[in-house]
């Protein structure tokens, strides 16, 4: 059986169905497994305190919110290609959510650097970007929004995903170009290298990451079969209004 | 495209608005700065360099709506689909004549308005090269908005909300390239990061703009 055919929207709805709770479950017990052990049962950073706690929110959301861009970017690049009608409803479900997860990662990371940079905010290429990335989520959202026709918007947000994919890239580099920052560099999968995170974050720190993405798979299937269901809703009236 | 890039113009220039609006409000916004800031020399020099390029942006993002809307109302979009001339052709003659309305005088503009924000004289050709390179891939991003806004009517909010993100890296070389040259630094890196930009956005976005056009067309 070819992978394609998960694209039927009755097959989606199909499998989703039984998945969707597991996932939810799994997800939740990940995360709250996480931040508990994060926040009670590992040690005061020597230098930052308990702030370094925020980690558990901060990293995981920020890792979702550039892929959730990616996912969007692969799913348009489908849709465009082979044209499944599930996959740019995915794009579309999985904008907000990575909108979503753009903010806690700014809100998250302006409670962590008021303390440990004494601000709240830095033009600092990292956070440029972060607030860039929002803003194409933005534009993003605003266009499905503002477009009646179903085919036409999917085409048009597409196409508007491919060419802010590149500038989003651009805008980066750009950023750091412009300004030295005052992010630190990732330091999280870089095992045994001495910048890396201690192993006693470390552990907490991955079963968060993975709790977050199996919550963003979790929100994004949930999108989409909303998104399936509207569809099918508007083809119905669509249908007793020639009737 | 020779011929329909003189009819764009002649339509830009004899049919007012676009033409003489979009240096207008360049003006207007660069005589707001200084009631903004203050009139303290020392300051204006130091924020004209990027005050001066997110005025000319702002100026080039005003006429983008017209770049296809009244082209389109009256249908001659659509004869331009069919035409022999691939769509993609049509893009770069609109984003060319759009630069040449806009861009073009607004760069020309600038020097004059640098003296207002006491630019220092040194960043001068810095300008003018800068916004003489960047200003042509705004008005290409642009075209690239305004395909994918046209089939909207009130499209003219979410034009500026899509094209705004998209202008950043323009802004950032383009600005720090006239930083640099009014601090007697070597500007050329930043000037080349710009070229490069323009180059990319002129080789690319031209197939973008017109799969959004044909999808608006359909």
């Amino acid at each position: 059986m070819s992978i394609w055919e998960y694209a039927n929207p009755k097959k989606f709805m199909g499998w989703t169905r039984p998945v969707l709770p597991w996932l939810w479950a799994l997800a939740v017990a990940c995360i709250v497994t996480a931040l508990v052990w994060g926040f009670f049962f590992t040690p005061d950073d020597y230098k930052q305190g308990s702030t370094v706690k925020i980690i558990y929110i901060h990293v995981p959301s920020a890792m979702i919110a550039i892929n959730a861009w990616f996912m969007m970017l692969i799913t348009s690049l489908v849709w465009i290609v082979r044209r499944h009608h599930v996959s740019v409803l995915a794009a579309k479900a999985a904008a907000p959510v990575g909108a979503a997860m753009t903010v806690i990662a700014l809100f998250t990371g302006a409670v962590w650097g008021e303390p440990m940079w004494g601000t709240w905010w830095a033009w600092d290429p990292r956070l440029t970007s972060f607030l860039v990335l929002f803003l194409f989520y933005l534009g993003y959202m605003a266009l499905w929004a503002a477009i009646e026709d179903a085919d036409t918007a999917a085409d048009l947000t597409s196409v508007l995903c491919l060419v802010g994919s590149v500038f989003a890239v651009l805008s980066r580099y750009a950023a750091i170009f412009w300004n030295q920052g005052l992010h630190q560099g990732s330091s999280v999968f870089r095992a045994g290298r001495p910048d890396s995170v201690a192993e006693v974050f470390y552990l907490p720190l991955m079963l968060s990451i993975a709790g977050f993405i199996l919550l963003f798979l979790a929100l994004v299937l949930m999108r989409t079969r909303t998104e399936i269901r509207l569809r099918r809703a508007s083809a119905l009236e669509a249908r007793m209004r020639s009737a | 495209m020779i011929a329909l890039l003189i009819r764009d113009l002649r339509l830009a220039i004899r049919a007012g608005g676009g033409f003489g609006l979009g240096l207008a409000f360049f003006l207007i916004v660069i005589v707001l700065v200084p009631f903004g800031v203050g009139p303290e020399r020392a300051v204006l020099t130091r924020i004209a360099p990027g005050m001066l390029w997110v005025a000319a942006l702002l100026a080039a993002l005003l006429s983008l709506d017209r770049i296809f809307a009244l082209d389109h109302e009256d249908g001659s979009l659509a004869l331009l689909a069919t035409a022999p001339l691939p769509l993609e052709g049509v893009v770069l003659v609109k984003a060319a004549a759009h630069w040449l309305t806009t861009g073009l005088p607004l760069t020309l503009a600038a020097p004059v308005l640098g003296i207002l924000l006491n630019l220092s004289p040194e960043a001068t050709p810095w300008l003018l090269a800068s916004l003489g390179l960047g200003t042509p891939a705004l008005s290409m991003i642009g075209a690239f908005g305004a395909a994918l806004t046209v089939g909207l009517r009130r499209g003219g909010l979410l034009l500026s909300l899509l094209v705004l993100p998209l202008y950043v890296p323009t802004l950032i070389f383009g600005a720090e390239a006239v930083r640099r040259g009014a601090e007697g630094l070597t500007a050329l890196p930043s000037l080349a990061l710009v070229g490069g930009v323009t180059a990319g956005c002129f080789a690319l976005l031209p197939f973008a703009a017109a799969a959004a056009l044909r999808v608006n067309l359909r």
